[in-house]
C-alpha cells in the first residue's frame, strides 16, 4: 500500500520534526552550547557583553602548582621553632597574593601538604572545592561502580531460581528503583539523623546501647560514605534485573553439561555463568560509572556538598556555580571536563573488556 | 562398559504422569535407540538415565549399582545434547578438556586424552578454533569429543543430528555408527528420526505416551510390529490400515474379507485378534505391486510420485479410502487409471479391531 503519503519525503520530515526539534533544542543544542559558553564570560543573566576568554575558566578550574615552604631561619640559620616546637614557615599567602617572584602561585590556595624533612611542600590549586569535588566523585565512582555491580549479580544469582514465591523478592529488590531519588533521599536523611535516628537506634538496640549515636551526615569522615551506602541501596535493583536479562541468555543445557562434567557451584559460576554474563557486565560498568559521575540529588536533598566540602562532587558544583552563582560559562566548564572524563573512562573500560581472539 | 537396567521407572510433574512405568534391559555394548512421536518422553527417560531429572518411581541400575540417587557426574555417563551445549567462550581444545580442568588434572594428561579424542574424531585441526568457527557438525563432533574424554561406561545421545541439515546428518550417522563399533560402548541413543532408529540402533524401544510399546531390532519391528502403533510408526511411507470382516479363524492363519478386500489367509498370531467379527488389516506400501488381474485390492490411482528408484502411488479404493503403494521401479501412472493390486500374504499383518483415529495417530506419528 504506497499512497501518495507515503512515498512524500516532505511529508516524512513533517512527521519527524516535532521528534527531532525536541531532540534539538534539550539535548544537541545544550551540548554544542557548553563547549562555547566554556570558552567565554557568559553569565545567567547580565548586563555586560559576553566576551571570549579562551581556556581561562578551565585554568580557573584545574590550576594546580606545587610549591616547597622552607622554614623560617634565625640569624646564624638555626631553624626557628614557636612555643611547642613546631617548625616556623613563612606564612603561604606572601608568595599567593600579588607577588611579582611568584606569578604562578598567584590567587591559589593550599589544597593539602606534606612535610619532608624540615620542608613543608604544599600542593596549591586555583579551585580547592572544585578539587574536593573531583576527589570526592572520584571515590564515589571508583567505590560504587565495583560493590553495586557486585550486590547486583549476587541478588540476580539468588532470584534466578525457581523457587515459589520468587516473584516477590524480585518485586522487593526493584522496589527501591521505582521510588523517586529525592524521596528516597528526604527518607535516608530521617534515617541517618543525629541521635535518635533509625540507624542510630537500630545501632545501639543491637550493640546493647554501646553505641554511641552519631551524626551520620554532619560529619564530615561519615557523611560521603552515608550517601554512597544510600545511592547503592538505591540503584541496586535496576542492575539486578539487567544482571537477570544476561543470566537468562545462558542456555540451560550449557549447566546440564557442566553438571554431568562434574562441576562444583563455584567452578560452574566461573566457566558457565561468567564468561556468559561479559557483555552485561561490560554494560553494567559503564551504566553505573556513568550514573556514579551524575551524582546530584542525593547531594543537593541530604548535605548540599557539606559538611567542610567533604560531599562536593562534580554535577553539584556545576549546578552551584552555574545557577546559584549564575557563573554558566563555570559550570559548562565542568560540564565538559566531567563529559571527557566519563567519555574517557568508558573508552578505556570498552578496551579492557573487549573480545580478545 | 556397563548394562543399564531399567525397572519400573516412572516420572511425575505434580499430578502429571509423564513416564508411566518403564522396563528395559541394555545390554553391555548395545546400541540402543528410544524412538516415538513427540511427548512419548523418550528425552526425559534419558535425562532420567543421565541423572538431570529426578526418577518418581522405579529402580535404575547402571552396571549393577542402582542410581537413583547417585548424582550425574557419578554415574559413569556421558551425555551428548542436541544443541550441542558446548561452552561458546573456550576452544575446542577447552571444551573436549573441560571434565579434566574440574577434576584438576595435569596439562600431559589432558593433553593426551584430547589428542587422542581428537584421533578418533579426526578433528586435530580444530582444536584451536572456538565453537563460532564451526560448523554444526564440527560442533557436534566437539561435544562428542568431550563426552569421549570422560571414558564413560555408557554413553546417551539426546537427538543429536536434529540440528544439522540432511547431508551431515547422514555423515555424522555414519560416524557415529563407526565410533560405536570402535569404542565398543554401551549407547542410549534418543531421536524422533526412525531413519537413524534402523540404521544405528542394535535395539529400537518405541515409546509413546510414557509407555514402552515394543523393544526389539529394527527388523523384528519392522516384520513382526506387535500393535498398532508400532506397524504405523515404523516403516515409511507409513502402512495401510482397512478394516475388514473375520471370515474363519484357525490357529495362527485367518480368513479375512471386506467390501474392498477380496477373501484371503492372512497370518494372525497377534495374541489380540479375536476369534471372529472385525479386526484391522495392514499392509506396506512396499509389498503392494500392481497386477493384470485378480488381485486382492482394487481402485483408481489419484497421484503418482516418480522418485526415480521408487514410484509412490495413492490410489482410491470404492468407497474412497485412500491407500498408497511403493513400487521399486520407476513407472507411469495416469490419474484416474484402474489399477488391480495384490501382495504376497504372508506379509500381511493383522491387529485387533481399531478406531478410524487410533488408524490415523499411528500413521501420523512416523
Amino acid at each position: 500500500m504506497a499512497s501518495k503519503l507515503t512515498q512524500s519525503n516532505k511529508a516524512g520530515w513533517l512527521m519527524a520534526f516535532p521528534g527531532i526539534a525536541l531532540i534539538a533544542a534539550f539535548i544537541i543544542v545544550p551540548f554544542f552550547l557548553a563547549f562555547a559558553f566554556s570558552l567565554t564570560n557568559q553569565r545567567l543573566a547580565s548586563p555586560n557583553p559576553t566576551e571570549y576568554v579562551g581556556f581561562d575558566n578551565y585554568r580557573d578550574l584545574l590550576g594546580l602548582a606545587i610549591f616547597t615552604l622552607e622554614p623560617e631561619r634565625g640569624e646564624n640559620g638555626q631553624v626557628l621553632r614557636d612555643d611547642e616546637g613546631a617548625i616556623e614557615y613563612p606564612r603561604l599567602r606572601t608568595f599567593t597574593r600579588n607577588n611579582p617572584d611568584y606569578p604562578q602561585l598567584d590567587g591559589k590556595r593550599e589544597w593539602f601538604s606534606w612535610q619532608s624533612g624540615e620542608n613543608r611542600t604544599v600542593v596549591l590549586a586555583s579551585d580547592v572545592v572544585f578539587m574536593r569535588a573531583v576527589v570526592n566523585t572520584f571515590f564515589f565512582v571508583i567505590f560504587v561502580a565495583p560493590v553495586q555491580a557486585g550486590i547486583a549479580l549476587g541478588l540476580a544469582l539468588l532470584i534466578n531460581q525457581k523457587l515459589r514465591g520468587i516473584n516477590v523478592f524480585r518485586t522487593i529488590y526493584f522496589m527501591p528503583v521505582v521510588v523517586s531519588i529525592v524521596v528516597v533521599s528526604l527518607l535516608w536523611k530521617f534515617i541517618y539523623s543525629p541521635g535518635d535516628g533509625l540507624l542510630n537506634n537500630i545501632l545501639g538496640w543491637l550493640s546493647f546501647g554501646l553505641f554511641e549515636p552519631r551524626d551520620w551526615l554532619g560529619s564530615t569522615s561519615t557523611a560521603l560514605p552515608s550517601i554512597i551506602a544510600m545511592s547503592i541501596w538505591q540503584g541496586v535493583g535496576f542492575h539486578m534485573v539487567i544482571w537477570l536479562a544476561g543470566l537468562q541468555t545462558i542456555s540451560p543445557t550449557l549447566y546440564e553439561a557442566a553438571e554431568i562434567e562434574g562441576s562444583n557451584k563455584w567452578q560452574t559460576f566461573r566457566y558457565v555463568t561468567w564468561p556468559g554474563l561479559r557483555n552485561t557486565a561490560v554494560l553494567i560498568l559503564i551504566v553505573i560509572t556513568m550514573q556514579a559521575f551524575a551524582l546530584y540529588a542525593q547531594i543537593n536533598v541530604m548535605t548540599r556538598g557539606g559538611p567542610l566540602d567533604s560531599t562536593q562532587v562534580f554535577v553539584f558544583q556545576a549546578v552551584v556555580r552555574g545557577y546559584e552563582r549564575q557563573d554558566i560559562s563555570g559550570g559548562s566548564a565542568i560540564s565538559v571536563i566531567l563529559f571527557l572524563i566519563v567519555l574517557a573512562i568508558s573508552l578505556i573500560q570498552r578496551y579492557l573488556t573487549r573480545e580478545k581472539n | 562398559m556397563a548394562d543399564v537396567l531399567l525397572k519400573g521407572i516412572k516420572k511425575s510433574y505434580g499430578s502429571v504422569d509423564v513416564i508411566k512405568g518403564v522396563d528395559i534391559e541394555i545390554k553391555d555394548g548395545e546400541f540402543v535407540v528410544f524412538v516415538g512421536p513427540s511427548g512419548c518422553g523418550k528425552s526425559t527417560l534419558l535425562r532420567m538415565i543421565a541423572g538431570l531429572e529426578d526418577i518418581t518411581g522405579g529402580r535404575l541400575e547402571i552396571g549393577g549399582t542402582v542410581v537413583n540417587e547417585i548424582p550425574a557426574s557419578q554415574r559413569g555417563i556421558a551425555m551428548v545434547f542436541q544443541s550441542y551445549a558446548i561452552f561458546p567462550h573456550m576452544t575446542v581444545r577447552e571444551n573436549v578438556a573441560f571434565g579434566l580442568t574440574i577434576s584438576g588434572a595435569s596439562k600431559a594428561e589432558k593433553d593426551q586424552k584430547v589428542a587422542e579424542a581428537a584421533r578418533i574424531l579426526q578433528m586435530e585441526h580444530l582444536l584451536d578454533r572456538r565453537p563460532s568457527q564451526l560448523s554444526g557438525g564440527q560442533r557436534q563432533r566437539v561435544a562428542i569429543g568431550r563426552a569421549i574424554v570422560r571414558q564413560p561406561e555408557v554413553f546417551l545421545f539426546d537427538e543429536p543430528l536434529s540440528n544439522l541439515d540432511a547431508a551431515l546428518r547422514l555423515d555424522m550417522r555414519i560416524e557415529i555408527g563407526k565410533l560405536h563399533k570402535s569404542l565398543n560402548a554401551t549407547m542410549v541413543y534418543v531421536t524422533h528420526d526412525q531413519v537413524e532408529a534402523m540404521t544405528l540402533a542394535d535395539k529400537i524401544v518405541v515409546l509413546k505416551d510414557g509407555y514402552v510399546q515394543q523393544v526389539g531390532s529394527p527388523m523384528e519391528l519392522y516384520h513382526r510390529p506387535e500393535n498398532l502403533f508400532v506397524a504405523g510408526f515404523i516403516g515409511a511411507p507409513s502402512m495401510n490400515f482397512l478394516d475388514v470382516d473375520l471370515v474363519s479363524k484357525e490357529g495362527d492363519t485367518a480368513r479375512i474379507r471386506s467390501d474392498l478386500v477380496s477373501e484371503f489367509a492372512a497370518p494372525a498370531w497377534r495374541a489380540d485378534v479375536p476369534a471372529s467379527g472385525r479386526a484391522t488389516l495392514g499392509i506396506r506400501p512396499q509389498d503392494l505391486h500392481p497386477v493384470e488381474s485378480g488381485g486382492v485390492l482394487h481402485g483408481n490411482v489419484t497421484l503418482s510420485e516418480r522418485l526415480g528408484t521408487e514410484t509412490v502411488i495413492d490410489i482410491a479404493l470404492k468407497d474412497g479410502t485412500r491407500i498408497l503403494a511403493s513400487l521399486a521401479e520407476d513407472r507411469i501412472f495416469t490419474p484416474g487409471e484402474e489399477i488391480a493390486l495384490d501382495f504376497d500374504h504372508a506379509h500381511a499383518h493383522l491387529f485387533a479391531p481399531a478406531t478410524a483415529e487410533e488408524q490415523a495417530a499411528a500413521q501420523s506419528a512416523a
